[in-house]
């Protein structure tokens, strides 16, 4: 037993917990909040483990991998479930206020820990079919989130991302089982090991072909990715937050892990398709985001966006990349969560998302001003913030000139930076409509109707996550350097294979 | 052998994603089944067909022979089975819910929150 068990098992007892107590909201709230508090205590204890560079391995009633499932914490997997539970935390403490009682007592806290149980098992299992089953517990509590409350517009998004997501997850089980097939194992150390032995390189580069495409769906990466700003601003405001930082992600760290562990043979061909659809992406995302007025869907066409820059590190494939789109992921997930919790907070001042109604919260709110700049402005990439650094970090991979793709890495190292500066047309845009701009009738911001005690709730998680944001910003070295080390893990896997398929004694 | 499955798996295949792309809530929802039956097929094809095999290790040995048919295949489509019949059972519920909300079962008009 390692903290890795526990970041399975902590969750897990939550939800449990949330779903005995389903008649009493006093308990399903101190549940809610309390499993969040230990999972993120469990994540620090992870990190504290697995920071020196050591590789945890949890084998499943004692079977030796590859015969048993094993659950892995590595550095990423470490600093994965660290963000997500920060994320978990300051969702749930919203939630308090932003969930209504009839939604509780129908299971939000069981669903949210759910979640949290498949987000925290797909970052630590080490099997790629057990991957598969900790995506369809991610995605079935998801789908519940998504449609729980069951208005109109929450419907019609559930219907596409409950019907893009599940055609997503049978490729996913059909790239396995074709993998299976070739290789005869399912774990991933030895996927990486015998993959090069018993499987014609032409068959590999297919297989990741279909993984790619069942995991680029998940990621929201272009060209699959209508389904996500159809659906992401249609659930209450809590979930869009957690879904925007950790869903995705999900997505994202799953190409990572099997783009670094298994699919090296052909990197020119596989990362370089990687590095065209990275471009794509952000390309697509950030112009998708100008036209838009509402709050929540101009920021989900951002996430797609963003996952552009993360794909883009991974392509590039060189250390520095890889390690500036792990402190992207930190970074983004952090500021991204925070700013679609800002969106609930001006909706519920306001009473609208739309972004032509709402004004005048410059003067109304300043402290939410201030709140709202410093994520928008880091998402942007304003030195000094935390953005800035993220992006510096890859654009500098992409012009160093180290990586196979040559001219091509210096042109979308000019693509970032492009959609660097429209993205920042976007915040502005928000800022100038929702704070700058004066009141509009019938929208004036008001801070009566709130009561002081739901105020709190609301403006902690936004402030907490907004502090976290600056401590980034001010200590990126510090960040960077986790990075670094976990990208050093990535791409030299012989630590995490000898780790996971070493003969228990 | 292989090439009968072979056929019957790219039928499956092709009637779900048919009915996928269909409008109506239910037909989209009988797709989404049949997709799964599909994936299982050729999770069953893709493990390696032999026929009149069993998956048992004979009495005086410890490792499967190598004419044994492969027992892993099996536990993952069971597995999958397990999933994809709790998601039916969601999707079920969520195409009710969609159905009476909504008033409508045609996807085309389940536009509203799509982006412009």
């Amino acid at each position: 037993m390692n903290a890795v068990t526990f970041a399975i098992l902590t969750p897990l007892v939550a939800a449990t917990l949330c779903m005995l107590t389903l008649r009493s909201g006093v308990a399903q709230r101190l549940f809610g909040v309390g499993g969040m508090a230990v999972l993120l205590l469990v994540a620090v204890r992870l990190m504290s483990e697995v920071a020196d560079g050591s590789v945890l391995v949890v084998r499943f009633g004692d079977w030796p991998a590859p015969f048993g499932i094993v659950l892995v914490g590595d550095l990423l997997s470490g600093i994965m479930v660290l963000v997500s539970a920060i994320i978990g935390l300051a969702v749930a403490v919203y939630s308090l206020a932003d969930i209504d009682a009839r939604r509780e007592r129908f299971g939000y806290y069981t669903f949210l820990h759910f979640m949290m149980l498949g987000v925290c098992g797909s970052f630590l299992t080490g099997d790629i079919f057990n991957m598969f089953v900790w995506f369809e517990v991610m995605l079935i509590s998801s789908f519940v989130l998504m449609s729980l409350g069951g208005e109109r517009p929450q419907m019609e998004g559930a219907v596409k991302y409950v019907t893009l997501n599940l055609i997503s997850s049978s490729l996913f089980l059909a790239a396995c089982g074709i993998l299976y097939g070739q290789t005869g194992t399912l774990n991933m150390a030895d996927l990486a090991v015998r993959s090069r032995e018993y499987m014609r390189p032409e068959l590999l580069t297919m297989t990741a072909m279909l993984f790619l495409v069942a995991f680029g769906l998940k990621a929201a990466m272009f060209p699959l990715f209508f389904w996500l700003p159809a659906s992401y601003h249609t659930p209450p405001v809590a979930v869009s937050a957690v879904f925007a930082g950790l869903l995705t992600k999900v997505g994202v760290y799953a190409l990572i892990r099997t783009f670094t562990l298994i699919f090296t043979n052909d990197v020119v061909f596989t990362h370089g398709l990687l590095l065209g659809l990275a471009g794509a992406t952000m390309i697509a995302g950030v112009l998708g985001a100008m036209i838009q007025f509402d709050f929540r869907r101009l920021l989900s066409f951002h996430i797609v966006s963003q996952i552009g820059y993360m794909v883009l590190g991974l392509a590039l494939f060189t250390p520095l990349a890889v390690a500036a789109t792990v402190f992207y992921i930190f970074h983004h997930i952090v500021v991204k969560a925070n700013l679609f919790l800002i969106s609930g907070i001006t909706a519920r001042y306001g009473g609208t998302f739309d972004l032509k109604k709402l004004g005048g919260f410059y003067a109304a709110l300043p402290l939410l001003a201030l709140l709202f700049f410093i994520p928008a402005m880091s998402l942007g990439g304003i030195p000094p913030l935390s953005g800035f650094f993220a992006k510096f970090g890859i654009v500098k991979a992409g012009l160093a000139g180290d990586t196979v793709f040559g001219g091509w890495a210096v042109v979308l190292a000019v693509v970032a930076l492009a959609v660097g500066l429209l993205t920042l047309f976007s915040m502005t845009k928000i800022w100038a409509e929702v704070f700058w701009k004066a009141p509009t009738e019938g929208h004036v911001p008001h801070g009566g109707a709130i009561p002081a005690g739901e105020k709190f709730l609301l403006f902690a998680p936004v402030a907490a996550l907004a502090a976290l944001t600056l401590a980034i910003s001010f200590f990126p070295q510090y960040f960077f350097d986790f990075a670094a080390r976990a990208a050093e893990q990535l791409l030299h896997p012989e630590t995490y294979i000898k780790a996971v398929l070493e003969p228990v004694p | 052998m292989e090439l009968l499955l072979a056929v019957t798996i790219g039928t499956v295949y092709a009637a779900a994603f048919y009915l996928l792309l269909r409008r109506g809530l239910v037909k989209l929802v009988l797709g989404i089944a049949l997709l799964s039956q599909a994936v299982n097929l050729l999770l069953f094809a893709a493990g390696g067909l032999r026929e009149g095999a069993v998956p048992f290790i004979a009495a005086d040995e410890t490792t499967l022979a190598a004419t044994g048919a492969d027992p892993l295949p099996q536990a993952l489509i069971l597995t999958a089975i397990v999933i994809s019949f709790g998601v039916l059972a969601f999707t079920l519920a969520m195409v009710h819910r969609a159905d009476q909300s909504t008033g409508t079962d045609d996807l085309d008009d389940l536009k509203s929150t799509d982006a412009p």
